[in-house]
């Protein structure tokens, strides 16, 4: 059996934060493949993968630039300065975006709890 | 020059607080530069410095900034190139004579030195009417919780700063871009007023202020992407021509890489929606940015287009957020997993029923298995060994002290073989963010003769 093209096959991400919200870019390492991603990293799929409500995912994609901005509200436990996570920044969640497997299951793994904060 | 013959060379000497010192005198010394701008002011530090300084634990404003100055200036003044900083933090007017009395220790002849103020507003702010972005309250909701206000200002003092002579320009909180932004306009001569000209220079900020960011060692992977010479990486420089476009580049012989695809990284990092990118000075459209990969580490990037400037800034308030405990316990070998589970078990038990207190508040995960993704459940062979790890957030001291005891009465008492137990208790300040209008914020620079 072939194994399903994981997004690292083909993609590169970074990510980074802006309160607590992750915000990450994807970009495929051939432009002309934006098209590929875009179909197949819907919302929802996002949200699967990152154990989120589809309506705090937001996805942007950049044609001319040839990748996606993915925003995902409420992913850091309370964000950099409020959480007691390990990695607060979320700057972890590149690799794990990239190890989304294009069948559109999250990869490896299954989903245990959401987990919310909220500000006390 | 790669840029032209009116390129203006701009250089970043550190992209965060925590940043290399050795990468910026190197650029300093060898980079032929106009300008080198220090980003290294994090969110929360501004607060963490206002309560270090009423504590007198320091002068509010960054410890490092000598060190990042005495390998720089030597280099950078005596060719009249300016330099720009945010770490002035919570007390820029200090930094600045510290920066001026630098000067005269490192035998350099004095230059004017500046510091940017009015960030601060605490007191400006309306706390009745300031929602947070966060969750709809207001800052006053806060209430005696609240440590500072800083608003995100924008070029325009830090250029006042420049046109009136000043070579070394110390801010407190201001947009990262500003820092490059002022001394490409003071030398263009163009006019915040111009949101093209303000566009463009505020893309050369966004790429160059995560300083190695840029320049490949963030995005270095084995077999997958790699970037020689990472252990000596080079930082960022641009060459800023006439018509706003820019080059960017890096010493000969530093590490790193400089290619499309680095750019590129850069360019979308922390960009929610790219036909939309809010500064203080104009919002950007980066869709239509071109990268051009001209070998050799050089990039040119031009294409910023300005979609007006916002009415309100941003405000960061720090909070005093109670105390933060952290402990952790290894385990090792076949089902250690299992152990770290029961270890989990018995300590919210003893949280419910020794200290009658909510088992839930407890943030449980495992170092080697989910700790950077708790919210999520990895499939697959068990790890070899892990690291239980148990965080409390509190406002109550005496609970966070209790959770370390907790994880250190794990050694005896068991699951097996438990060892390495490390605890922290940290106090913690919280941010949140709202807006102010922009004409409240009276921010300028004053230079110190």
């Amino acid at each position: 059996m072939i194994a399903p093209l994981r997004l690292g096959d083909f993609c590169v991400a970074r990510a980074g934060d802006k309160g607590d919200s992750s915000i990450l870019m994807l970009a495929p390492t051939d432009p002309a493949r934006l098209p590929d991603v875009v179909a197949s990293v819907t919302p929802e799929v996002i949200a699967g993968h990152f154990n989120l409500d589809v309506s705090h995912v937001r996805l942007h994609p950049s044609p001319g630039l040839g990748a996606l901005t993915i925003m995902l509200r409420g992913r850091l436990g309370g964000g950099v300065t409020r959480s007691g996570w390990a990695e607060p920044h979320g700057k972890t969640l590149s690799a794990h975006l990239l190890d989304l497997k294009l069948s559109g299951e999250p990869a490896d793994g299954r989903i245990p709890k959401e987990t919310s904060h909220d500000l006390e | 020059m790669v840029g032209g013959v009116d390129a203006f060379r701009i250089g970043v000497g550190a992209g965060f607080a925590g940043d290399r010192i050795d990468p910026a005198d190197a650029l300093a010394r060898d980079g032929g530069l106009n300008a080198m701008a220090f980003e290294c002011l994090a969110e929360r530090t501004i607060a963490l410095a206002q309560l270090a300084r009423l504590t007198g634990a320091s002068q509010g404003y960054d410890p490092r900034l000598r060190r990042r100055l005495a390998g720089t200036l030597p280099h950078l003044l005596p060719n009249r190139a300016v330099v720009t900083t945010n770490a002035g933090a919570a007390n820029p007017q200090a930094a600045a004579r510290d920066v001026r009395a630098l000067i005269h220790e490192l035998g350099l002849p004095p230059v004017p030195v500046a510091a940017v103020t009015g960030d601060d507003v605490l007191d400006v702010l309306d706390r009745g009417n300031a929602q947070l972005w966060e969750d709809g309250r207001t800052v006053a909701d806060l209430g005696d919780r609240v440590i500072s206000a800083n608003a995100y200002i924008g070029a325009q003092p830090l250029l006042d700063a420049l046109e009136e002579g000043a070579r070394v320009v110390i801010a407190g909180r201001c947009s990262d871009a500003a820092l490059f932004l002022a001394p490409i306009m003071h030398h263009q001569g163009w006019s915040l007023e111009d949101l093209d000209r303000t566009a463009e220079a505020t893309l050369v900020g966004h790429l160059l202020e995560c300083a190695g960011q840029l320049t490949g060692g963030y995005a270095a992977e084995p077999g997958r992407f790699d970037v020689a010479g990472l252990s000596r990486l080079g930082f960022p420089f641009a060459d800023v021509a006439a018509d706003g476009s820019a080059v960017y580049g890096k010493l000969p012989g530093s590490g790193g890489r400089l290619d499309c695809t680095t750019v590129l990284e850069q360019l979308l990092y922390e960009i929610d929606d790219p036909g939309r990118y809010l500064t203080p000075d104009v919002g950007i459209d980066f869709r239509a940015v071109t990268i051009d990969d001209l070998g050799g580490d050089r990039v040119r990037v031009a294409g910023a287009v300005p979609v007006g400037r916002p009415e309100q800034l941003k405000v960061s308030v720090g909070v005093r957020d109670g105390r933060l405990a952290v402990a952790e316990i290894a385990y090792a070998g076949t089902g250690c997993l299992a152990r770290g589970r029961l270890a989990e078990q018995i300590v919210r038990e003893r949280w419910q029923e020794v200290h009658g207190l909510d088992g839930a508040q407890l943030e449980i995960s495992y170092v080697g298995w989910n700790s950077t993704r708790p919210w999520w459940e990895p499939e697959g062979a068990d790890p070899l060994e892990i690291r239980v790890r148990f965080a409390l957030r509190t406002p109550e001291p005496q609970h966070a002290v209790m959770l370390c005891e907790e994880v250190e009465g794990l050694y005896t008492n068991g699951p097996a073989g438990g060892g390495g137990v490390v605890t922290s208790v940290t106090e913690t300040v919280g941010i949140v963010s709202t807006f102010i209008d922009r004409d409240l914020v009276d921010a300028r620079a004053e230079v110190l003769a």
